[in-house]
């Protein structure tokens, strides 16, 4: 048990490991996440059928609870990844963590701007101090600051670790921030629309929320591979491994011939 | 299809605008977070390969 | 404290408090600087928005929050600076005792050198925009509550930049989205005050908030002292 365990520690630790799983990986997550998003959006546009309290407006839904979800479980996974990093400073962790950012802060800022969008037919106006929305903002700050912090610190290692201490930070306080968020929002004003009310959807309404989901978790995972493996290059580049792997398949188009004498 | 007609569809009683512009922003989002990666990778890939022959290059060109 | 061995963590930790002081006493610009932001950003609020005190009286508690909370903020930027250039901070990491105790003497200390003339001045300026004196209490308590926590959270993100040559905003960005709870109820409690609503609830929840950062932060800022000082 504890062998296996060490193994498996030890190849998340290699990035070499990680760069060839990963290749593999790739094509099936592009894959699911292309057909799901593709399917889904369709089915989700023309074919879902329309809220009779919101109209047409509701279709935003499909793209608004996804993109929320996933900025959310991006930066639960973000502080998961810190503590790795923490604890056992595992160099792909690192690299995983800093890939791992934009992408929720670009999920964080989709919420948002569908929310708002969402926001004009519904509460007739684009933007208002909903509960909801506020915490997502805060959320965007919090992502912000945590890529201004990775981009400020030169050395990758040093930058991945310091932005998990405050990645971890922030993870602690989110719960605070949406209890405290929430309850100014009922002091101030007594919620009139909620966007929390569930309402009992029908299964053709579920099952293309359910599609874009999965597309956008695949999605998500597919980009943060995509990134990694970008990181992963740039970190091992002076490697024997990342040498070969430049020499056997050429990027390049312009001279095939050289790479194959060699 | 839910909606009558494609004018029907595109218009949403209305609601179009905010519903493809949401689907526009999205569709921007996702492809930027997939495509920046890859030419950022195709770009890093290039370089490493030019410098890689230059250093290799003088060996070869004394084979040859 | 190059002699460890011998000494025991209270000592240690006494070490720390009257050179934490000591240091600060000799640089009294960065005591009063902060306390004349404070002063000069609540100003600025009745010129940009009205003189008149139907307006200025129901944003006055937020108005004294977010300047302390600004102040603070600003005082916390060279927290570690000045002790990561003379070395001192390096000395510090390498002692046997706890990192995160020792920690928690300097910044007592700073709380205490920066806060306490701030929360003493607040009363002022709240007046100045129209504080109901009822709520001038709550507001000095709840800053006592508050302040800690604001100092707390911004030694993480100090001790996160300290290496950096430049933060400027960076330490801002960083910390002002975790100061958020602290200024929601704070500015409630003096605001349920200044309506003669009691503030017990507020108040609870900026201690709950404390005590939590109390145990926590000073784990965060040493492990935060330690990646950066590393690099």
């Amino acid at each position: 048990m504890k062998d296996t365990l060490l193994r498996w520690f030890h190849k998340w630790g290699s990035p070499k490991w990680f760069y060839d799983l990963s290749g593999r990986w790739m094509p099936w997550l592009a894959g699911l996440s292309l057909i799901c998003l593709l399917v889904g959006s369709i089915w989700a546009l023309a074919f879902a059928p329309m809220d009779y309290q919101q109209g047409n407006s509701f279709r935003i839904i499909y793209l608004h609870v996804p993109a929320a979800i996933l900025a959310q479980s991006a930066y639960m996974l973000l502080a998961i990844l810190g503590v790795i990093t923490l604890v056992w400073r595992m160099k792909m962790t690192e690299i995983l963590a800093t890939a791992c950012a934009p992408i929720g802060a670009s999920m964080t800022f989709l919420a948002l701007v569908t929310g708002s969008l969402w926001g004009v037919p519904t509460w007739g106006t684009w933007w208002i101090w909903d509960a909801r929305l506020t915490s997502m903002l805060v959320l965007l700050f919090l992502y912000l600051g945590i890529m201004a912090l990775q981009d400020a610190i030169r050395d990758p290692s040093s930058a991945a670790r310091a932005s998990a201490i405050l990645a971890i930070v922030g993870v602690i306080n989110i719960p605070i921030i949406k209890y405290s968020v929430e309850w100014w929002y009922t002091l101030h004003q007594p919620a009139t629309f909620k966007l929390t009310e569930k309402p009992a959807m029908p299964m053709e309404m579920w099952l293309p929320l359910l599609m874009m989901l999965i597309g956008f978790y695949a999605f998500f995972a597919w980009s943060l591979l995509l990134r990694a493996r970008h990181q992963v290059l740039i970190r091992e580049q002076k490697t024997r491994w990342v040498t070969q792997l430049l020499d056997a398949k050429p990027a390049t188009k312009s001279d095939p011939s050289e790479s194959a004498k060699s | 299809m839910y909606f009558a007609s494609f004018a029907d569809f595109l218009s949403m009683q209305g609601h179009g605008i905010y519903v493809w512009a949401s689907y526009a922003l999205g569709l921007v989002l996702i492809l930027a977070n997939l495509l920046v990666p890859i030419w950022r990778t195709r770009r890093l890939r290039q370089r490493l390969q030019r410098r890689l022959q230059s250093t290799a290059a003088p060996a070869k060109e004394l084979n040859s | 404290m190059h002699k460890t061995n011998t000494t025991s963590l209270a000592q240690a930790v006494g070490v720390c408090i009257r050179r934490e002081f000591l240091l600060l006493v000799r640089r009294p610009s960065d005591l009063l600087n902060p306390l004349l932001f404070f002063a000069l950003v609540s100003l600025l609020f009745p010129l940009g928005i009205s003189p008149t005190e139907a307006i200025l009286q129901p944003v006055a508690s937020g108005v004294v929050w977010v300047a302390a909370l600004l102040a603070t903020l600003l005082s916390l930027d060279s927290l570690f600076r000045q002790d990561l250039l003379d070395g001192s901070l390096e000395q510090l990491l390498l002692t046997p005792h706890p990192l995160s105790v020792l920690v928690m003497a300097k910044v007592g200390v700073h709380w205490l050198m920066t806060a306490i003339p701030l929360i003493l001045m607040a009363p002022v300026l709240g007046a100045m925009l129209y504080l109901p004196t009822q709520a001038q209490g709550v507001l000095m308590l709840a800053l006592l509550l508050g302040t800690p926590v604001l100092i707390l959270v911004g030694a993480i993100g100090a001790a996160l930049t300290v290496s950096l040559r430049k933060t400027g905003v960076l330490l801002t960005l960083m910390v002002l989205p975790l100061y958020i709870p602290v200024l929601i109820f704070g500015t409630s409690a003096v605001h349920a005050a200044a309506q003669d609503l009691p503030a017990d609830g507020q108040l609870a929840f900026l201690g709950a908030i404390l005590s939590l950062t109390l145990v926590l932060a000073p784990l965060g800022i040493s492990a935060a002292l330690k990646v950066s000082v590393r690099q």
